[in-house]
C-alpha cells in the first residue's frame, strides 16, 4: 500500500479519535437553544464562555482539583517510598525467608482489587476514616506491583557498586538512597507517571469512600455533577473539559514520557 | 562475604542469607509489609469469610454457609444476565482491540512521516479520565441531538437507503455496542503502542528474506509479523481480558447498567450488591466468582499459548 493511502486511513482514524474531544469542547461553549437543535453543529454560535463560570459556580471544581492533586501526590510519593524500600530488601539484602515472602507477594498480584474492596470498605468504616483523605490515600500507599517492578530493575544494577559502597562503610540505607535510587531514574520516572495517572483517574474506590465535596476527587466530582445536572449538556461538557484539561496539557508536552511510563509499567517492566 | 551456617554452603551464593542483614531487611520491608498485610492479605481472607455471611452492616452478620454462592449460580436471573453481558464484552472488545491495535501499529511502522503526531492523537484517550469520556460518549450517542445520529440521518438522506440511527443508550440491543465503542476508543492507543514496540524489535532481515522469496505483503504479515509479535499478542490478550472482566466505570457513567440491565457487569454487580443493596456478603461472593473466572481464563490461555505463541530460541522467557 502506498504511503498516501496509509496517511489517508490514519488521518480518518485520527479524526475519529479527536471527534469526541471536539464534540465536548463545542458543546461546552454553546447556548442551550443551540444544543437542542437539529442538525447539530461542531461550531458554537454564539460562543458562550459563561458556561464555564456557571459550571464552577454550580460545582466546586477548584476544590476537586486540590483534592485530586493532594491524593495523587501523596499516593505516588508514599507508594514509591514503601515499594522501593521493600524492593531493595528483596533485591539486595539476604535475609531468611526472602524467596518465600516474595512468592506470597507475587501470589496476590493475581487477585483483583474488587475481592478486597468490601473488607477494605468495612475496615475504613470501622476506623472512622469514611469520607476522609486517609481512606483515599492510606490503602493505596502500598503496591505489590510496584515492588515487583522495582525489584526487577534493581536486580539489573551491578552488585559491585553497592559492594564497593559497603566496603567504604556505607549503611544499607545509604546504599538504597545514594546508589540504587539515583541509578533507577528511568523506572522511577515511568512508575511515577503510571501511579500518578492511575490515582488521578481512579474512580471506583474514591466513589465508594467519599461522600462530600471536601474529599471528592475530579472523577467522582464530575460523576456527582452529572447526577445533579442530568440534561444540562453545556455544563456537563464544560465540567468534562475542566476535568481533562490539566492532564491533556501535560500529556501533550510530555508525550514521550507518558507513553514510556504507561507502556513500561503496563508491561511489567519488560 | 561472611559465611553463615555450614548447611548453607551448598546453596548458591545469592541464596545464602547474612545474619547481619536480617533485622535490617525487616526494617526495609516493614512499611510495605504492614500495608500489604492490612489492606491486601487480611482483606483477602476476610472477603472469603464474609462471602459466607449475610450482612447489611446495620444488623449483626448472619452465617448462611454457601447460600450466597448457590443462589448466585442457581436462581439469580440478574446474575445470569451479568455473566452473559461480561462474556459479550470479552468476546467483542478483546479481538477488536487487538486487531485495531495491530493494524495501526503495522501502518505506523512503515516509516511514515508524522509518527509522533499520530501516536499523540491515538494515545490521547488512554490518559483521559474515563468519567469524562463516558459522559461525552453518552451525549455523542444521543438519538435526537447527538452528532452520530445526525451523521447517520445525513448518510440516509444522501444515499436514499432506509437506515435509521438506533436509540443507542435506550435500546438493550444497542447499549452494549455503545459500551464496546467507548472502550475501543479509550484503549486502542495502548494496544497500538505496545505492538509498535514489538514490531520495532522484528529484525529487518526477516522481511528482506521474505521479499527475496517473493512473498506478498499479506504473506509477509502472516509468516513474519504475526508469529514474531505473538508473545505480545498473548500478553495483550491476557491483560485485555482481565480488563474486560473488570469493566465498570464505562457502564456506570454512560448507561447506569441499563437499559434493562443490558450493560450490568460483574464489577457493577459487586458495587450494587455492597453499596446500593447493603449486602456485603453477597457482594463478596460475586467478587470471588469474578476471581475464579479470571483465574480459569488466564490458566486456559496460558495452556493454549503453547500452540500458537512463537518464542525465539534464547528470546524472552
Amino acid at each position: 500500500m502506498g504511503h498516501l493511502a496509509l496517511h489517508a486511513a490514519l488521518i480518518l482514524g485520527s479524526v475519529a479519535m479527536l471527534l469526541p474531544f471536539g464534540w465536548m469542547l463545542a458543546t461546552s461553549l454553546k447556548a442551550p437553544p443551540q444544543i437542542f437543535t437539529y442538525p447539530p453543529s461542531l461550531v458554537p454560535d454564539p460562543v458562550v464562555w459563561r458556561n464555564y463560570l456557571d459550571t464552577v459556580q454550580a460545582m466546586p471544581f477548584g476544590r476537586f482539583y486540590l483534592n485530586s492533586l493532594f491524593v495523587a501526590v501523596s499516593v505516588t510519593t508514599l507508594q514509591i517510598l514503601t515499594s522501593s524500600l521493600a524492593a531493595f530488601a528483596f533485591a539486595r539484602l539476604r535475609f531468611r525467608g526472602r524467596e518465600a515472602l516474595f512468592l506470597v507477594y507475587l501470589a496476590t498480584l493475581m487477585i483483583p482489587f474488587h475481592v478486597t474492596m468490601i473488607p477494605n470498605f468495612i475496615l475504613i468504616r470501622f476506623l472512622r476514616w469514611f469520607d476522609t483523605f486517609y481512606a483515599l490515600i492510606v490503602p493505596t500507599a502500598f503496591s505489590v506491583f510496584a515492588v515487583f517492578l522495582l525489584r526487577q530493575y534493581f536486580r539489573g544494577i551491578p552488585t559491585e557498586l553497592d559492594e564497593a559502597a559497603r566496603m567504604d562503610g556505607a549503611s544499607s540505607f545509604r546504599i538504597w538512597g545514594q546508589v540504587i535510587m539515583p541509578l533507577s531514574g528511568p523506572v522511577l520516572a515511568a512508575l511515577t507517571i503510571f501511579v500518578f495517572l492511575g490515582s488521578w483517574n481512579d474512580f471506583l474506590w474514591p466513589l465508594v469512600v467519599s461522600n462530600s465535596h471536601a474529599t471528592r476527587t475530579i472523577p467522582v466530582g464530575l460523576a456527582t455533577f452529572r447526577g445533579q445536572y442530568n440534561t444540562d449538556w453545556h455544563l456537563l461538557m464544560a465540567g468534562s473539559v475542566i476535568a481533562l484539561l490539566p492532564v491533556l496539557l501535560v500529556y501533550v508536552f510530555a508525550q514521550k514520557r507518558f507513553v514510556e511510563g504507561i507502556t513500561l509499567s503496563g508491561m511489567g517492566g519488560r | 562475604m561472611t559465611a553463615s551456617t555450614s548447611s548453607q554452603s551448598s546453596l548458591p551464593r545469592w541464596r545464602r542469607y547474612r545474619p547481619d542483614q536480617q533485622s535490617e531487611a525487616y526494617l526495609f520491608l516493614l512499611p510495605s509489609f504492614a500495608g500489604f498485610l492490612i489492606f491486601v492479605a487480611i482483606p483477602v481472607v476476610a472477603s472469603l469469610a464474609l462471602s459466607l455471611f449475610e450482612w447489611s452492616l446495620l444488623s449483626p452478620p448472619e452465617f448462611v454457609g454457601f447460600k450466597n454462592y448457590t443462589q448466585l449460580l442457581s436462581s439469580d436471573l440478574v446474575f445470569r444476565k451479568v455473566l452473559f453481558n461480561t462474556f459479550y464484552f470479552i468476546v467483542t472488545i478483546v479481538p477488536l482491540q487487538l486487531a485495531f491495535g495491530l493494524l495501526l501499529a503495522v501502518a505506523l511502522n512503515q516509516g511514515l512521516r508524522g509518527l509522533e503526531v499520530y501516536r499523540l492523537i491515538y494515545f490521547m484517550p488512554v490518559v483521559t479520565t474515563i468519567v469524562a469520556a463516558a459522559l461525552v460518549f453518552q451525549w455523542f450517542f444521543n438519538r435526537d441531538f447527538g452528532i452520530l445520529a445526525a451523521a447517520i440521518w445525513e448518510l440516509s438522506a444522501e444515499t436514499g437507503l432506509p437506515i435509521r440511527p438506533p436509540d443507542w443508550l435506550n435500546d438493550p440491543d444497542w447499549a452494549k455496542p455503545a459500551v464496546v465503542i467507548l472502550t475501543l476508543w479509550k484503549n486502542t492507543g495502548f494496544t497500538m503502542v505496545i505492538y509498535l514496540a514489538a514490531l520495532q524489535g522484528v529484525p529487518a532481515e526477516l522481511y528482506d528474506a521474505a521479499k527475496v522469496d517473493g512473498a506478498s505483503a499479506w504473506q509477509r504479515f502472516r509468516s513474519v509479523t504475526f508469529p514474531m509479535v505473538s508473545p505480545t499478542t498473548f500478553f495483550l490478550m491476557v491483560i485485555q481480558m482481565i480488563g474486560a472482566f473488570q469493566l465498570f466505570s464505562e457502564a456506570f457513567v454512560m448507561t447506569q447498567g441499563g437499559p434493562a440491565n443490558a450493560t450490568l457487569t460483574i464489577v457493577y454487580y459487586i458495587y450494587q450488591m455492597a453499596f446500593e443493596f447493603q449486602r456485603m456478603g453477597r457482594g463478596a461472593a460475586v467478587a470471588w466468582v469474578l476471581f475464579i473466572f479470571i483465574f480459569i481464563f488466564t490458566l486456559v490461555q496460558t495452556r493454549l499459548q503453547r500452540r500458537w505463541v512463537h518464542y525465539e530460541a534464547g528470546g524472552e522467557s
